[in-house]
């Protein structure tokens, strides 16, 4: 059944009126996903692409039962969409929107607390690819074509590296469970470790592959956990071995500003805890194909 | 986005915190002129750079007279200063900062960050100022004072008491120091910064007084914050980086000869590590982001040109929010713009490529097209190659 997402679960469109949530809802529906509504205030009541748009997300929750939303708002007002997701019963949420200001997305960590950790919903992103579980269902912005259904699960803070990843396991014969991207933002939601907890628990995940980058602590989190806590093989790939330090590459959350934080170091940890590296960023499709080899010999 | 010391001592102003009298001079005369002005016996000239370590690079010179701040001057003025954080060009000096002296009994240490593991802000403080933080991290480990604020309450009197008392601060200065340590956090948080550095807070005729400060600012909220935009010194930027920025993109310039335009930053970054790898070095980091019109590829090939040192020039994409039949089209646009004359390596992926690859055949036969990352690294270092041998030759 893979992890979040499948072709049952009903999804909200946060923004769906707007050109870029529109042209992604699109993409959606065809794919598969299950989209029974969109919210842009002040539009409620009106219809767009077959489905009704509300003006709130709990109006939207009430009447469509919705259970998931991915959010398609501008940068100054996506805090806010996240928070009311939150507070409207939405268990999954991801957020594309790349430029959200740091301390409004600690101010939405802050906000998530209040809820119970059993009643907390799930946030991917900000500034993420979104997920997709492979032949079911999509609630992101990836071309769908270029993953097949299977059993290796995918974390990723880059969209397009998961996309490179994807296309270069498909073109060897190897599919996906689900594919997660997690957000080059400093501050997001769900950390590669929340998310190998979910993998862990999914009986049709046989092994996973995290890409990282640069900066921030929570690659190095994810396998120290690993090595304790996750029984499946975790396959990693940083980027970012030629970034210079104190320099932000791209993503807000990629720089290189403190000890544990370059590529290299992070390599070096996740390699002591035992993982396997995928050593560049061509070799994702050969390092799962020869673990797979591997496993199958063993069993 | 990093600001200069008088501008983050003009924020902290607006908040009450204490400093030396001083001003600003763009020339020696000027300079000279703000010392009588200020008055006293003694005064520091202080290049404004976006570095930290000006001490130790020459930039920050005690002057005992008038003459000798705008002898001080003369040498700072107009020319470049290298620290070991500007990188071997240095910075060029514009403006000086001229600052009256003062006594000082104590030297702190005051730190604001933004926390990734705790996802909160951070404030540091130390007894052992002057030192840099790395340093007192690694030599006083235990004279760093750490707390983090809760977002929804904001920093509590409390804790801004902690940090005094663990200053060893007692009696009248507790107070100040609390105001002062409050007056920090707010402009950190007011602002939207990521990074405020008072090194040294020094204690001076019973007061509190940031001698120096440094601040980055949070680009993602520079929308919401105008006054800060408009203290973006161009001057301190690498001009590549300037006018790739200016125009949208999200660019990083190095030393190498292989441009590259790539969208994502993770693949971006990816595939300058697949340079490397295949024994090439890139000149820049491109990310041309979601959505990118045949408009937006010519603008990135602008901003790969600007370096003069570029021979190669590298395309991937792997579409998502992107349409590789736009790209290509955009890549066709730029080369008859652009004048384009150099090996140009592409590799298309994701939606639309097969109609990408058409229209690049169609239009612009003497492309290489590659339809790996490691095909395409590895081309672009061979073409490069090949360059640099005829050109020893």
């Amino acid at each position: 059944m893979a992890i979040l997402l499948t072709k049952e679960t009903k999804v909200l469109v946060q923004g769906i009126t707007g050109r870029i949530g529109s042209f992604h809802a699109e993409e959606m529906m065809a794919y598969g996903t299950r989209v029974v509504g969109g919210v842009t205030p002040g539009k409620g009541g009106t219809t767009h692409l077959g489905v009704p748009v509300f003006s709130t997300v709990k109006g939207a929750v009430a009447e469509t039962g919705a259970e998931a939303s991915i959010v398609f708002v501008p940068p100054p007002f996506a805090a806010d969409s996240i928070m009311e997701a939150a507070d409207s019963g939405i268990r999954t949420c991801v957020c594309i929107t790349d430029g959200i200001p740091a301390q409004d997305m600690m101010r939405v960590k802050r906000y998530m607390r209040r809820y119970r950790a059993e009643d907390r919903m799930l946030l991917m992103g900000p500034n993420c690819a979104g997920m997709i579980t492979a032949g079911q269902a999509m609630m992101g912005i990836m071309p769908g074509h270029i993953y097949s259904p299977g059993r290796i699960g995918v974390i990723a803070r880059s969209g397009t590296l998961s996309y490179e990843a994807a296309s270069q396991m498909k073109a060897r014969g190897i599919g996906i469970s689900t594919s997660v991207g997690i957000g080059g933002d400093p501050i997001n939601g769900s950390s590669f470790r929340d998310l190998l907890e979910l993998f862990e628990k999914d009986p049709e995940t046989d092994a996973v592959v995290m890409i990282g980058e640069i900066g921030g602590p929570q690659e190095v989190d994810a396998a120290r956990w690993a090595q304790e806590n996750f029984s499946k093989p975790l396959l990693a790939y940083i980027a970012g071995l030629s970034a210079p330090k104190g320099k932000r590459m791209g993503h807000a959350g990629a720089i290189v500003s403190g000890e544990g934080e370059s590529a290299q170091e992070k390599v070096d940890i996740i390699r002591a805890c035992g993982h396997h590296i995928i050593p560049h960023p061509s070799a994702f499709g050969e390092t799962v194909a020869d673990l797979l080899t591997k496993l199958k010999r063993a069993a | 986005m990093d600001i200069h010391e008088f501008q983050a001592k003009e924020l902290l102003a607006t908040h009450g915190v204490k400093l030396p009298r001083g001003g600003i001079a763009y020339s020696p005369e000027q300079a000279r002129y703000r010392a009588s002005e200020i008055g006293g016996e003694a005064w520091v000239v202080k290049a404004q750079i976006h570095s930290g370590a000006r001490g130790k690079a020459g930039g920050i010179i005690l002057c005992r007279s008038e003459e000798e701040v705008e002898n001080a001057a003369e040498r700072l003025i107009g020319h470049r200063l290298v620290t070991n954080q500007t990188g071997p060009k240095g910075n060029l000096v514009n403006r000086l900062y001229i600052e009256e002296t003062m006594p000082i009994e104590r030297e702190l240490y005051l730190g604001i960050v933004l926390d990734r593991k705790a996802e909160r802000i951070k404030i540091m403080a130390s007894a052992s100022g002057g030192m840099e933080v790395e340093e007192i991290a690694e030599k006083e480990p235990d004279s760093l004072i750490q707390i983090t604020v809760d977002p929804g309450a904001g920093m509590q009197k409390f804790q801004a008491r902690e940090l005094a008392f663990g200053l060893g601060l007692d009696g009248s200065m507790t107070t100040k120091a609390t105001d002062t340590l409050l007056a920090c956090y707010r402009v950190f948080r007011d602002f939207d910064a990521t990074m405020l550095e008072i090194n040294p807070l020094v204690v001076s005729k019973g007061e509190l007084v940031a001698l120096d400060c440094k601040m980055s600012f949070d680009e993602n909220a520079l929308f919401r914050r105008p006054d800060i935009s408009e203290m973006r010194d161009k001057s301190q930027e690498d001009p590549r980086e300037t006018f790739a920025s200016d125009r949208g993109l999200s660019y990083v310039g190095l030393d190498g000869e292989i441009g590259c335009i790539i969208n994502g930053a993770g693949l971006a970054m990816a595939t300058l590590d697949m340079i490397k790898l295949s024994g090439g070095e890139p000149a820049n980091f491109l990310d041309i982001g979601g959505g990118a019109s045949p408009e937006r590829v010519a603008k990135s090939f602008r901003a790969v040109l600007q370096d003069r040192n570029v021979k190669v020039i590298l395309v991937n994409i792997f579409a998502g929010i992107n349409r590789c039949d736009w790209v290509a089209e955009g890549v066709v646009k730029a080369r008859e713009e652009v004048g384009l004359d150099l090996p140009l390596i592409v590799r298309l992926s994701g939606t639309k490529v097969e109609e990408g690859k058409k229209i690049l055949a169609e239009k612009a036969p003497d492309v290489i097209v590659a339809d790996t990352l490691a095909e395409a690294a590895e081309r672009a270092v061979a073409e490069w190659k090949k360059l640099g041998r005829s050109a020893a030759a």
